[in-house]
Parts: C-alpha cells; structure tokens; sequence
C-alpha cells in the first residue's frame, strides 16, 4: 500500500490555565493513507473536535499543541510558523465545518467564495479561476451551476450548502480532508448524500479523509478504519468492518449496544442499553484506564495503571481484559449494561 | 489583492433591490432621502443661481423676507443676501461633514475592527487610547484643535474628524468580536486565508448595516460640530457657513431674529434629513425589522 498522507504521532492538545496545562488530548498516533477514509468517533468531550482542529494548527489560545509529529505529506506542522501553515491550509489540507450557514458568507456569491479560494493559493487569472469554480460546482452535483454561481448562500438549502463547502474545501485538491461532523446541521435523507458525494470525490481525487462524528451509523458505511477516543486517549482502531463485527474493548462495545437500530436482527423492539456514568473531567482523571469506572468488566488492576496499546487482529486496543474477555465468552459482552 | 468586488450588480442580487426597497417603503428613509436630495440640490445649484460671492454687500442692510422680490429671504445687517448664503453654505457644511465623518469612519473602523480581530495587546493598546479620546469631550477638543491651527476648511474638517471617532470604534469592536469567533472566520482560516483578507472580505462586509448607519449620524454631528465652530467664531473668516450666519445674527436676534432663524431652520433640517435616513437605513438593513414592518 501506499505511504500515508498524514501521520499524527504522540499528539497532545491541552489548555493552559494558571501555569498548568490541562490535558484533552494525549498520546494520540495515528494515520491515513491517501484514498482512505478514517474515523473518529467519541463521546462529546473525548477530544476529537480537538483533534480535528489541532490537525490545521486552529486550536485557539489558550489551547497548547505539542507532541512528535503532524506530518503531512513529510511535512511537520506542528510549530510550523503561521505563514508557512497558511500556506499549507486549504491547499494541501482542509476542512469542512458542522454548520455550512455559518461557515459561509453572506454577502459574497458563492461562486465569488470558490474562486477566493483558488486565488489565495494559486497564481492563476480569475478566469481560470472561475472556470475552476464552476467545474467544482458540477462536481459536488449543484444543479445549474453557471446560474447558481451569482447566488448568494441564503438563497440555498441546508445541503446545497455544504456542497458549496465541500467545493471550496476541494477547490486545490488537498491531500487531506477533515470532517469534523459534516452533516450533523443537515437533513436525515440530505446527509446520506453529502456522505456519499465525500466518497465519490475522495475516490476521485484520493483524498485522505479523517471524518469526525459521533455517529456509529455513520461510521459503519463510509469509513474504512475507525480511531475511538476516549477521554483524550485511543482506546481502539481497527478496520471498520473488522471493529462493527467484533468490538474488542468495552467501551467501542458499550458505543456500539447504545446505537438504536431499524429493524434490527429481533423484530422484538428492545430498550436501548446505555453506558452508565459520565467522561471523566479533564482535571480528575483516573490513574489507570479512563473508562474503569463506567466498566462493566474493569478489575482492581484497570484502576492502577493505563493498559497500553497492543496489536489487535487489524489495529491495536488498550484495554487490560481484552484477552480474558475473548477467552470467557465474546456474546456475553455484546450487552453491556443489562 | 482581491479581484472580487463587494458590490456585484448581478441580476441575482436580490439582497440589493430588496434593500433599497426597504428603506423607501419606510416614512424616516422617504423623508430623509428626499430632504437629504434636496440639500444636496441646494447645494449643486448654488453656483448657478447665485454666481456672486455670498459674502459681498448686495444691498440695503436689514430688508426683511418678502420684502424685497430680489432677495426673497433678505439681507443680514451687512446687507448680504441671505438666500445666497444659505445656498453657499449648504456646500461648505455637505463638504466638511462627509469629509470628516469619512475622516472619523476611517479611523474609527481600522481602530474597532484591529482591536476586535487581534484581542490581546493590540486591542488592550487600542482600546485605552480609545478611552483617551473619550474622556475628552470632543466639542472642546475640536475647538481646541482649531484654535491652534487657525480656522480653515482643512483644519475644521481635521479637527472634527480625529475626535468623532471614538464611539464607532467601540461599535466596530464589539461587530468584529462577535464574528471573530464564529464559524466563518474560522472555516476561511482553515482555507488558508490570511488576516487582511479575512478583515477586509469576510468581517468588514458583515459590520456593514451598523457602519453605515452610524456615518450617517457622524455626517450629522459633523455638521452640528462645524456650525457650534462657525458660530463661535471659529469657522473659516473667508467662506459662508450656516453656523457662522448664526453667529452674526445672534447681535440682533431680538429686532431682525430672522437673520439668524433662516440659517438655523437650515442647519435643522440638514441634521433632522440624516438623522431620519439613519433611523430607515438601521431598519432596511435589519434582517429582523421586516416583522416590525
């Protein structure tokens, strides 16, 4: 397979305050190669946003980056100097946002809004420009585009905005995108196809794709690996299909029972498991794994030390009871809170 | 720089007809519009109807309006004609007010609109000057400027444009702040675009309705502030002007108060025209006014 297109190693996001910093996000690696879609999902709280925006070098005061490496294509972008990033954000990476109302203009055209992108980063005519621009606008299936070009965002539904977005997230063909919820703002029958339309232009462009949510249906159809984050830390990443058939850790299991299901295998409509407790705060984190105490099978041991990281079938999964729990009865975890 | 004009006279921009619609389906934007029109009419005419300088002796001193057809307002107690000087006036106090109020709208909206997008020092730095300015009261202040560098056209206008300003800065500031944070400013970040741009193309625009509301108001209180100037005798000696009229007629207002009446009644309904088109402008450009409507 190819190289990856973005390698995140030992990235930790925290916040200053009063001299400390309070960690969010901690030790995280990971990496997508181009094509590939990966994604992250949580609980709110768990840090991925953080992670997203940490990834284009937008955490805002009094947010701190540090870690190893954000390499993107080769290229560390951590303590990379705002000029340099400006360059390198929309061009090589960039990202779509949870609201296409907000994240769009109001006063320019959207066309006017494709085409700034072009111009920041390209040396090209505004002609060429606007040709690209209404090129993009086919390719993210706005209908009409040469008419819809001269329109301003309010004259556009939810969806065809985020088309507009997803247009100028693409106008340079970036090898990285991120997604941080695209379609959580958006229409149930409207985000399946905003969904699919990232598919079609990452397989055309090879795009790598780091899709944040927190929605497992999601997940399910449209990643190809899956990153779980929990209070800041990896817990599991593994093949997407490999993950939704047999959940190692307990937590990515608890996510996975607390999804409602169409359907579903039983006609008989049961009640929807939960995981009982809350993600610990930032500031009183346990000493061992950070999911002990909402656990359904930690031991005396999961509260004494954090479980590493350990190779798991297609990924790895950081939980002490892994093994046991395979061992003992694999069903038996399928429900985890009775 | 950009290539992308702000003002896009595309037939899809609905917005733009829309606006203008909406200020003239309201009395204060109607009445201000026209009254405004009719200054500026004033003013353009005057060099056609009244070719002579409107400080030369035209006739017998104190004529009373109607008095004498020739000069339908009549003459002040030095015999000059006091229609011509409320025509001359009209220009000397159109001028000094958009000039002044673009003086304070430029100093005003780069002051408001750094302060708010870099916080930290540079607004901290900003602000406290800001407060400087504010804790002088800028009537004085533009007298005391004047008084220093004597009393002219450039001075005056320069005088009341660098103390106007204050408040509009604050004004921009808390605009700014409010899209600093926001989405918009974020996802052009992440797009790669750089400060100047994001101010120029992505923010400013959006601070649009209350800038332009409030230069309609610093036009009117630059007008006030030049004619208070003029009527203390501080206004330029070689040009006429509405508050200096004032000033004149002030010796004889209890037998002749007309001479000092016309001018003012000018002076009122200039402020009163900006000061309604102000009041249509804030509402037109309301999206929420439309249900008040």
């Amino acid at each position: 397979m190819s190289e990856p297109v973005l390698q995140v190693r030992r990235l930790n996001v925290g916040f200053a305050s009063r001299g400390r910093v309070t960690p969010a996000v901690r030790d995280l690696s990971f990496s997508v190669k181009a094509g590939e879609t990966l994604a992250i999902v949580g609980e709110s709280g768990s840090g991925k946003s953080l992670t997203a925006f940490a990834l284009l070098g937008l955490v805002p005061p009094p947010g701190v980056v540090s870690g190893e490496a954000i390499a993107l294509e080769g290229r560390n972008l951590i303590g990379l100097p705002e000029k340099r990033l400006r360059e390198v954000r929309g061009a090589r990476i960039a990202m779509i946002f949870q609201e296409p109302m907000t994240a769009l203009n109001p006063v320019l055209t959207i066309g006017e809004q494709i085409m700034e992108v072009i111009l920041e980063h390209e040396r090209v005519s505004p002609r060429a420009a606007k040709a690209r621009a209404l090129e993009l606008l086919a390719q993210v299936r706005i209908p009409d585009a040469e008419r819809r070009f001269h329109d301003y965002p309010h004259r556009l539904s939810g969806g065809m905005r985020q088309r507009v977005v997803i247009a100028m997230a693409l106008a340079c063909a970036p090898a990285v995108l991120v997604a941080d919820e695209p379609t959580t703002a958006l229409d149930v029958t409207i985000q399946a196809q905003i969904l699919d339309l990232i598919d079609t232009l990452k397989r055309e462009h090879g795009t790598a794709v780091v899709l944040i949510t927190h929605d497992l249906g999601v997940v399910a159809e449209h990643a190809d690996r899956v990153l779980v984050l929990y209070a800041g830390r990896k817990v599991e990443e593994r093949a997407a299909r490999d993950l939704f058939a047999a959940p190692l850790h307990p937590y990515t299991r608890g996510l996975i029972a607390a999804r409602p299901r169409l359907g579903g295998r039983g006609a008989v409509r049961a009640r929807l498991t939960e995981i009982p407790g809350t993600v610990p705060g930032l500031a009183a984190m346990p000493d061992g794994c950070a999911f002990a105490p909402r656990c359904p099978v930690a031991e005396a041991a999961c509260t004494l030390a954090l479980p590493p990281l350990v190779p798991a079938g297609t990924g790895s999964v950081a939980c002490l009871r892994v093994g046991d729990i395979h061992a003992a009865e694999p069903e038996r975890l399928s429900v985890v809170h009775a | 720089m950009s290539l992308i004009t702000l003002a896009a006279p595309t037939p899809h921009a609905a917005p733009r007809s829309g606006f203008l619609w909406r200020l003239l389906r309201r009395p204060s934007g109607v009445v201000g519009l026209l009254l405004l029109a009719a200054i500026i009419a004033v003013a353009a005419s005057a060099p056609l109807l009244y070719p002579d300088d409107p400080l030369d002796m035209v006739a017998q001193p104190f004529l009373w309006p109607g008095q004498d057809a020739a000069y339908p307002l009549g003459t002040d107690m030095m015999g000059r004609d006091i229609a011509s000087g409320i025509f001359h006036g009209a220009r000397v106090s159109l001028l000094i007010g958009a000039v002044a109020a673009s003086v304070s709208l430029l100093i005003g909206t780069a002051t408001g609109a750094l302060a708010g997008y870099y916080g930290g020092r540079t607004d901290a730095a900003l602000m406290r000057v800001t407060e400087l300015f504010q804790t002088i009261p800028p009537f004085l202040f533009a007298l005391a400027i004047v008084a220093i560098l004597q009393p002219s056209i450039p001075t005056i206008t320069l005088a009341i444009g660098i103390t106007a300003w204050p408040s509009l800065a604050r004004l921009v500031r808390a605009e700014v702040l409010k899209l600093r944070n926001g989405e918009l400013v974020q996802a052009s970040i992440a797009l790669g675009a750089g400060d100047l741009r994001i101010i120029v193309l992505h923010i400013l625009p959006n601070t649009l309705a209350p800038i332009i509301v409030s230069a309609s108001i610093l036009v009117a209180s630059a007008i006030l502030t030049e004619s208070s100037l003029a009527f203390l005798g501080l206004g330029d000696p070689n040009v006429v002007s509405w508050g200096g009229m004032v000033g004149a007629g002030r010796e004889v207002l209890r037998t002749d108060w007309y001479i000092a009446t016309l001018p003012g009644l000018a002076i009122v309904v200039a402020v009163l025209a900006l000061n309604l088109l102000g009041d249509g402008l804030n509402d037109a450009l309301d999206p929420k006014g439309e249900r008040r409507a």
